[in-house]
C-alpha cells in the first residue's frame, strides 16, 4: 500500500504543478487569481511525502518493489539502507524532484521582495520545470514500481558507495544543481515581465549563493572521497562526473560574481540573465549525462533510448525555450548604467570571461568522447587535455583575482593599486626567489600558482584593512574568507604536486621502507571480517624523524553482495601534509621463502590545505548568504546596537 | 596609464554592443581552441593494432586500450612488476607496469593502460584502469536477470 500511496502522492503533484503553470498564465493575463503561491507549496510537501515514503520502503527493505530489490539487501547497515534510496537513477530523480518542489515551496513562503507578477512568472517557470520531470518521472522511471513475485533478498549496493561520506554527497550535489533551478526561474520570470533590475537580482543572489555553497561542498567531498576512497592518491582525476559538478560551479562562480554588479550597480543584467540560463543548463546536463548510462558508454544510452531521448527532450526543451526568450527580449532589459575600463566592474567582467572560457574547455572535453563514440569513433580525453589548457586561464584568473578587489565600482584612479603594489611585488618576488633556491626543479605551473596564491593571499585581507572589524559587514567577510580560501586551495595544489614523495615497495612482515623523512615499518598482515566484508589488513607503524610512533591500517577488503574488492587507504595526517598508505596484493616470496606485500606510500606535503581551501570558500558563501538573509540581518543588527 | 577623466565616451548601448562582442570572442575562441587541442589528443588512444600501424614516438604519452591476453601474465622477481600482452584479436603488445593492478584487472578482460612505448616495442605503463573499473557510480546491474520472464507488472496507483 505504502508503494501505490507514494505512487499516487506524484501524480497529484503532478497535477498541482499543471494548475499551477495555468493559474500562473491567467494571473499574468490581469485575471486576479492568487495561487501560485498556495500550490507551489501544496506540491513541494506532496513530493517530499512521496520521497520519505520510498525511504521508509527502503528501510523495511521492501522487495516487493522493483527498485529495492534491484538496489538494496536486508543485510545492508541501516544508514545504507536509507542512501540507497538515492544511489539509483529512480530514487535519485525522486530526489531531484523534492529538492526541486521544495526550493519552490519555499520561494513561494519567503520571496517577498519582488514584484508580484515577477514572482508569478518565476513560480510558472519553476512548475513548468516540475512538470517535466514529473512525467519523466512517472512516465519511464518510477520508483515505486512492483516486482510480482517478490524475490527473497536484493541484489544490494556498490560497496563503493557504501560509505558514510558518499551518503550524503549526491543530495548536497541536488541541493547545489536545483538551487540553480531557481536562478533560472527568476531569470525567465524576470524575461517574461521585463522586469530585470537590482530587486530582481537581489532576490536571485541568495539562491545562487546557497546553490553554489552546495555545489562547492559536494565538489570538495567528492574530491575528498575520490582521495581517499579509490587508493589511488589523486585528489581530481577529470572524470566526467565529476566535470558534470564543476560545469555547473563554474558557471554559478561567474554568476554570483555577476549578480553582485547587477544588484549593486544594475550593470552587466543580460550576462546575469544568460548565466543563469547556463548555469541551471549545466546543472542539468550533469544530472543527466551521469544519470541516463550515457557515460559508462552510448550503448548503455541506447539499452534504455525512452528514457535517455525523453532527457534529451527535456534538456532541449528548457535550454532551447529560455535561450528563445533570451533572443526575444534581450533588446527590452536595457541597462544604463555604464563603467570605466578600470573598474571593479571591468575586472568582474574579465572575471567572467575567463570562466566562461574555462567551462567550454571542460564541456568540450566532457562531452567529446560522448559525441565521438555516437559518431563511431573513440577517443580518450584525459589530464594531458585538462591540466595545461584549464591552468592557462585559470592562472590569469588568480591574477584577476589579487586585482579586482582593490579596485572601485564606476571607475578607479589606481590610487588603492598603487598603495598595495609595493608589498604584493615584494611578497611575490620574495616566494619565486625562495623557490628558486630551495627547489630548483620545480615545475613552472605550480612556481605561478604559489606566487599567485600568496597575491591572492594578502589582497583577500584587503577589504578589511582600515575597517572597524566587529562593524564589517558580513558579505564582505565573506568575500574575504572566500578569497582567502581560493589561496589556501591553491598552495596545496601548487605544494603538493611539485614535492610529492612517492615509494612502492614488496615488503617482508618486520620489513622498514622509508617515504620523504618517514619510517614505515610492516608488524602484521592479518584477516579482518567486517559486516558485509573480509578484508586483509597491514598493520604500519609510521615514525616520522624522532616522533612518537603511530599506526596505520591500509585494507585491501572483499565485500559479499556484491562481491566487489577495494582499497582502503589509510591516511596519517600532520600539520604539513598527509601520509598515504595502501595495501595491494601479495608480492609473493622471497629468495628465503618469507611472503612480500605491495606497499604504495606517498607523503602529501600541504595536501589537505586543497580541502581546508574548499571549506573556506564554502563558509565564505555561507557567510555572504546570512548577510544578505532579511531577518537574520536584523537579528545581528539589534545585536550590535544593544 | 590613469584614465583620470570619468567614464570612457562612450553610449550604453555601445558598452554594451562591446562587451558581447568579447563575451562572444572569447567563448567561440575557446570552443575552437579546445577543438583543435582536442584533435591533438585524438591521437592520445590506441588500441594494439592502431598502434602497430601509427608510428609513436618512443616516450609520446598514449594510453593503449585492449584485452589482457590469456596467460600472459608474469610476475617479476621483484614483487611489483608484472608483463603482460595486451591484444585486440589481431595485434599483440608486450605490457610492463610496476604498482598495484586495479581490482578488476584480469587475464582476459579488458584493460586500459596509460604510459609511452619504449624503443623496443615495449609499452611501459604509469597508470593501469581495467575495464568496467565502476570508479564512482554504481554498476547498472541491469544484465543481472532478477526474476526469469516478464513477470514485472506497473505498480497501480490509487
Amino acid at each position: 500500500m505504502i508503494a501505490e500511496l507514494g505512487h499516487a502522492m506524484l501524480w497529484i503533484a503532478a497535477g498541482l504543478a499543471l494548475l499551477q503553470i495555468v493559474a500562473g498564465i491567467f494571473e499574468l493575463r490581469g485575471r486576479h487569481i492568487v495561487a501560485a503561491r498556495p500550490l507551489a507549496i501544496a506540491q513541494g510537501v506532496l513530493t517530499m511525502i512521496a520521497f520519505l515514503l520510498l525511504i521508509w520502503l527502503f528501510v523495511r527493505s521492501d522487495m516487493s518493489v522493483d527498485l529495492i530489490a534491484r538496489n538494496s539487501h536486508s543485510d545492508k547497515p541501516l544508514i545504507y539502507r536509507i542512501s540507497g534510496t538515492w544511489g539509483n537513477h529512480e530514487g535519485s530523480m525522486l530526489l531531484w524532484l523534492t529538492i526541486l518542489g521544495f526550493a519552490g515551496a519555499m520561494v513561494g513562503l519567503f520571496e517577498k521582495r519582488l514584484d508580484a507578477r515577477t514572482l508569478t512568472a518565476t513560480l510558472v517557470a519553476q512548475a513548468s520545470l516540475a512538470l517535466g520531470f514529473f512525467t519523466f518521472l512517472l512516465l519511464v522511471s518510477n520508483p515505486f514500481k512492483r516486482l510480482v513475485p517478490a524475490p527473497p533478498q536484493g541484489l544490494g549496493l556498490n560497496p563503493l558507495l557504501q560509505d558514510p561520506g558518499l551518503a550524503f554527497h549526491p543530495p548536497t550535489l541536488y541541493l547545489g544543481y536545483v538551487g540553480l533551478s531557481v536562478a533560472f526561474s527568476f531569470a525567465v520570470g524576470a524575461m517574461i515581465t521585463r522586469d530585470v533590475g537590482p530587486a530582481f537580482a537581489r532576490a536571485m543572489r541568495p539562491w545562487v549563493l546557497l546553490s553554489w555553497i552546495f555545489l562547492t561542498i559536494g565538489i570538495v567531498a567528492g574530491s575528498y572521497w575520490a582521495y581517499y576512497e579509490l587508493g589511488w592518491g589523486g585528489w581530481w582525476f577529470w572524470d566526467p562526473v565529476e566535470n558534470a559538478s564543476l560545469m555547473p560551479w563554474i558557471a554559478a562562480t561567474a554568476l554570483l560574481h555577476s549578480v553582485s554588479v547587477t544588484a549593486t550597480r544594475d550593470a552587466l543584467r543580460t550576462w546575469t540573465l544568460m548565466l543563469a540560463v547556463v548555469g541551471f543548463s549545466m546543472s542539468m546536463l550533469g544530472t543527466f549525462i551521469v544519470r541516463s548510462g550515457l557515460l559508462t558508454s552510448v550503448h548503455s544510452f541506447a539499452v534504455d533510448p525512452e528514457r535517455g531521448l525523453y532527457i534529451l527532450g527535456l534538456l532541449a526543451f528548457y535550454i532551447g525555450g529560455a535561450l528563445l526568450l533570451f533572443g526575444l527580449r534581450v533588446g527590452a532589459v536595457a541597462e544604463s548604467q555604464r563603467f570605466n575600463w578600470m573598474s571593479r566592474e571591468a575586472a568582474l567582467v574579465l572575471n567572467n570571461l575567463l570562466l566562461s572560457v574555462i567551462l567550454v574547455i571542460v564541456l568540450v572535453g566532457t562531452m567529446s568522447p560522448i559525441v565521438a563514440e555516437a559518431l563511431g569513433s573513440q577517443i580518450s580525453v584525459g589530464p594531458p587535455y585538462y591540466n595545461p589548457w584549464t591552468a592557462a586561464f585559470a592562472l590569469p584568473l588568480v591574477a584577476v583575482m589579487v586585482l579586482g578587489p582593490l579596485l572601485r565600482w564606476r571607475q578607479d584612479d589606481g590610487a588603492k593599486v598603487r598603495k598595495w603594489a609595493p608589498l604584493l611585488i615584494g611578497a611575490i618576488v620574495i616566494t619565486i626567489v625562495l623557490c628558486l633556491i630551495f627547489a630548483p626543479g620545480m615545475g613552472i605551473l605550480p612556481l605561478l600558482g604559489l606566487a599567485l596564491a600568496v597575491g591572492v593571499g594578502i589582497v583577500s585581507l584587503a577589504p578589511l584593512v582600515g575597517r572597524n572589524l566587529r562593524r564589517t559587514p558580513l558579505p564582505v567577510w565573506g568575500m574575504v574568507v572566500a578569497h582567502f580560501g581560493v589561496a589556501v586551495a591553491l598552495v596545496g595544489m601548487a605544494t603538493e604536486s611539485a614535492f610529492i614523495k612517492e615509494r612502492l615497495a614488496a615488503v617482508r612482515v618486520g620489513e622498514t621502507v622509508e617515504v620523504a623523512n618517514w619510517r614505515v615499518r610492516l608488524t602484521d598482515v592479518r584477516p579482518v571480517v567486517g559486516p558485509n566484508w573480509t578484508a586483509v589488513e597491514a598493520v604500519l607503524d609510521v615514525q616520522r624523524g624522532n616522533s612518537d610512533v603511530e599506526t596505520m591500517r591500509p585494507q585491501a577488503r572483499t565485500f559479499n553482495q556484491p562481491q566487489t574488492e577495494t582499497n582502503e587507504a589509510a591516511l596519517k595526517t600532520v600539520w604539513n601534509g598527509q601520509l598515504y598508505a595502501v595495501l595491494g596484493q601479495s608480492a609473493g616470496r622471497d629468495e628465503q621463502g618469507r611472503e612480500r606485500w605491495q606497499l604504495r606510500l606517498w607523503w602529501k606535503p600541504l595536501v589537505w590545505f586543497i580541502w581546508a581551501g574548499g571549506g573556506l570558500i564554502a563558509l565564505g558563501g555561507l557567510l555572504s548568504l546570512i548577510g544578505r538573509i532579511q531577518p537574520l540581518r536584523t537579528f545581528r543588527g539589534n545585536k550590535a546596537a544593544a | 596609464m590613469i584614465c583620470a577623466d570619468a567614464i570612457p565616451n562612450v553610449k550604453p548601448k555601445q558598452q554594451r554592443l562591446i562587451l558581447a562582442v568579447v563575451a562572444l570572442v572569447a567563448v567561440i575562441g575557446a570552443g575552437l581552441l579546445a577543438t583543435l587541442a582536442l584533435r591533438d589528443q585524438a591521437a592520445y588512444f590506441f588500441t594494439p593494432a592502431e598502434a602497430k600501424a601509427a608510428t609513436i614516438t618512443p616516450g609520446e604519452e598514449v594510453r593503449l586500450g585492449g584485452v589482457v591476453e590469456r596467460g600472459s601474465i608474469e610476475r617479476q622477481t621483484d614483487g611489483l612488476t608484472i608483463a603482460f600482452r595486451l591484444t585486440d584479436g589481431t595485434a599483440v603488445v608486450p605490457v610492463r607496469y610496476t604498482g598495484i593492478v586495479p581490482d578488476l584487472f584480469a587475464e582476459g578482460s579488458g584493460a586500459v593502460a596509460d604510459g609511452r612505448f619504449r624503443a623496443d616495442g615495449t609499452f611501459v605503463a604509469d597508470r593501469i584502469l581495467a575495464k568496467h573499473d565502476e570508479r564512482y557510480m554504481a554498476p547498472q546491474m541491469d544484465h543481472i536477470p532478477l526474476n526469469a520472464g516478464d513477470t514485472v507488472v506497473e505498480g497501480d496507483a490509487a
